[in-house]
């Protein structure tokens, strides 16, 4: 038998596992237009554009039709509120990531220095211990660190230090680095340096050869690295939920918060805008580099 | 000063890997030698810690009551049953992955090179929704009056059969399925890269001695992929072994993982030092599956193909 002949078997596991990643999806965008305000069962789209009517639980009318709920999530303070320390925390912790990142590798990968095989080993501590264990340990370093110097430093009411936006940020670099180093090493490994040389050869210093030369060529590198870090903020609940404090909430601790509460069709029409919104992010960005390519 | 650092290699190199190296000691290396250390503490009244080093949280979590002797009527499992629970969950979840997504990266892989991107893009849309947000559509799918016991009476009704709608909510089964869809992705894609190197030239020599399909797959096509199966259980299982959202949500009060044990000590049952303990557990129990799992089939690249 040709083994490069499909089996059915292959193929319709494969139709079924494409159905079982979709169907929750097909589900969450389907209720984000759902009439019904208790959003357990379908009840069919809000046909009627006008002021907002209700029938018992039932969303007969409303001034932006089957958008309804669309609307409401654009005025809903919570929300928004979240949506900025989301995107406030993950493109900081980013821009900071990509930096050090990249600057640890060229260290790891150019260099030779005393504590390279601690400082290689330790970048593979995140991959290896659940996301639960570093949250813990980080919010007991915070919070026993903040106790000792509000007490020492004598500080009281608002100028106590807390958790908040910047013991969120922190804690995402410290999860996102590792990804940006071995990305950008990996990068670095099937990289020729007789460009270097020819740069250097031809008379440019070593400022002007790294300007022009080694980081064009590792920009592909950065920038992956920098998309895993962003996409892994975005997405980080475990870490996030153990590290924030009052006002530093974000999109997935709001919506872990409501799922233990009242849940209505806005939390749908939270994610399908998310998902639209992540679609055509990674939409342009492949667009952008199959241009320069 | 400027002198030195422009002919010393090994200071540049240090003053580079430096912030790095202040990150990972301070809010990884430290914050584990903190937990370890509170995990030998006690507790006091209020949720704060007594530094002293006793064994009594980690006792009590392998069932020994402290104070109370190796009598039988001193041991309670409760504890036990958690971490032994959480184990096999995890062992069971990371086995139906393997089973979904090799079939599925094996198609991709075989599939025109000019459609396995589009294939494999296919694999991440759905991994840009939220982690809770896809927990949170599983609810949705499978409580008593949702989607899929609606598909069901819907077939039923035209089927003219009777039917009580199913309890799936609030379930060990209903965990199960929704860690399995919260992993599956990060097996497909390392499964992917191993199937792919495979030169197809391979699959025509093991024809041309003879091998049926059953053959071929079993004595090359498996063996050559093990390191993506490698890389993507290890992928799998240590996320599994400590998420609490999960059971949170789609077990309900039902099914107590290790990861919804800690997460209480430090917020409602305020005993930081016994979830440190737990922790601790959790963090020794991963890393002792991984060494064994590595060590036996050895830990490809594939884990950076992620």
């Amino acid at each position: 038998m040709n083994p490069n002949r499909r089996s059915p078997f292959v193929n319709l596991m494969t139709i079924l596992v494409y159905g079982f990643l979709y169907l929750p999806i097909i589900v969450l965008i389907t209720f984000s237009f759902n009439a019904s305000k208790t959003n357990i069962t379908f009840q069919g789209v809000v046909s009627q554009v006008g002021p907002l009517k209700m029938q018992g639980s039932l969303v007969v009318q409303s001034p932006c039709g089957p958008f309804h709920w669309f609307c409401e999530l654009g005025k809903n303070k919570d929300v928004l509120n979240a949506a900025r320390n989301t995107l406030t925390i993950a493109v900081t912790s980013t821009i900071i990531s990509a930096l050090i990142g990249t600057m640890a590798a060229l260290a790891l990968q150019r260099y030779n220095f005393r504590l390279k095989p601690f400082s290689q080993l330790s970048l593979y501590i995140p991959i290896v211990i659940p996301e639960i264990v570093m949250g813990i340990g980080i919010l007991t370093l915070f919070s026993q660190l903040f106790t000792f110097l509000n007490s020492a430093l004598g500080l009281t009411g608002d100028a106590r230090l807390a958790l908040g936006i910047g013991t969120v940020i922190l804690s995402h670099i410290a999860f996102s680095v590792p990804f940006v180093t071995l990305v950008v090493q990996a990068r670095l490994q099937g990289f020729d340096q007789s460009f270097e040389e020819a740069a250097m050869d031809l008379g440019a210093n070593e400022l002007v050869t790294f300007w022009r030369v080694t980081l064009p060529m590792l920009l592909p590198g950065v920038l992956s690295g920098a998309l895993m870090a962003f996409t892994l903020s975005l997405d980080d609940f475990v870490i996030t939920f153990f590290t924030n404090g009052p006002g530093s909430t974000t999109l997935p601790i709001y919506v872990y918060g409501l799922l233990r509460r009242i849940i209505t069709p806005q939390v749908n029409a939270l994610s399908t805008v998310w998902i639209l919104l992540i679609f055509s992010a990674v939409f342009l960005l492949q667009r952008l580099q199959s241009r320069q390519a | 000063m400027f002198q030195r650092l422009r002919e010393d290699k090994a200071l540049q190199g240090t003053l580079l890997i430096l912030p790095t190296l202040a990150v990972m000691v301070g809010l990884l290396i430290i914050p584990l030698g903190l937990t370890l250390i509170i995990s030998f503490g006690q507790r006091t009244a209020d949720g704060g810690v007594i530094y002293t080093f006793t064994l009594d949280n980690y006792l009590r979590l392998v069932g020994i009551t402290p104070g109370c002797g190796f009598k039988s009527e001193c041991f309670d499992p409760l504890y036990a049953n958690i971490l032994w629970r959480s184990l096999t969950l995890a062992l069971q979840t990371t086995a139906l992955v393997i089973l979904l997504a090799y079939p599925l990266s094996y198609f991709i892989a075989r599939a025109p090179l000019k459609r396995r991107n589009t294939f494999l893009f296919m694999v991440l849309v759905p991994l840009w929704t939220n982690f809770v947000i896809r927990v949170y559509a599983w609810m949705m799918i499978l409580r008593t009056q949702g989607v899929l016991n609606g598909i069901l009476g819907w077939l039923a009704n035209l089927l003219g059969l009777p039917f009580v709608p199913l309890e799936m909510l609030y379930t060990p089964s209903a965990v199960l399925v929704g860690m399995v869809y919260e992993f599956l992705p990060f097996m497909i894609l390392p499964i992917y890269t191993s199937l792919e190197k495979i030169d197809p030239a391979l699959y025509e020599a093991a024809a041309d001695l003879g091998a049926n399909a059953a053959r071929t797959f079993l004595r090359v096509t498996l063996p050559l992929s093990m390191p993506g199966i490698v890389a993507g259980t290890i992928l799998v299982f240590i996320p599994v072994m400590g998420t609490f959202i999960v059971s949170d949500i789609l077990g309900g009060r039902q099914v107590i993982l290790i990861g919804n044990l800690i997460q209480r000590q430090f917020l409602d049952a305020r005993d930081p030092t016994f979830g440190s303990a737990a922790s601790l557990i959790l963090m020794v129990m991963t890393l002792i599956v991984t060494y064994f799992y590595t060590r036996k089939f050895g830990f490809g690249e594939e884990i950076v193909a992620v």
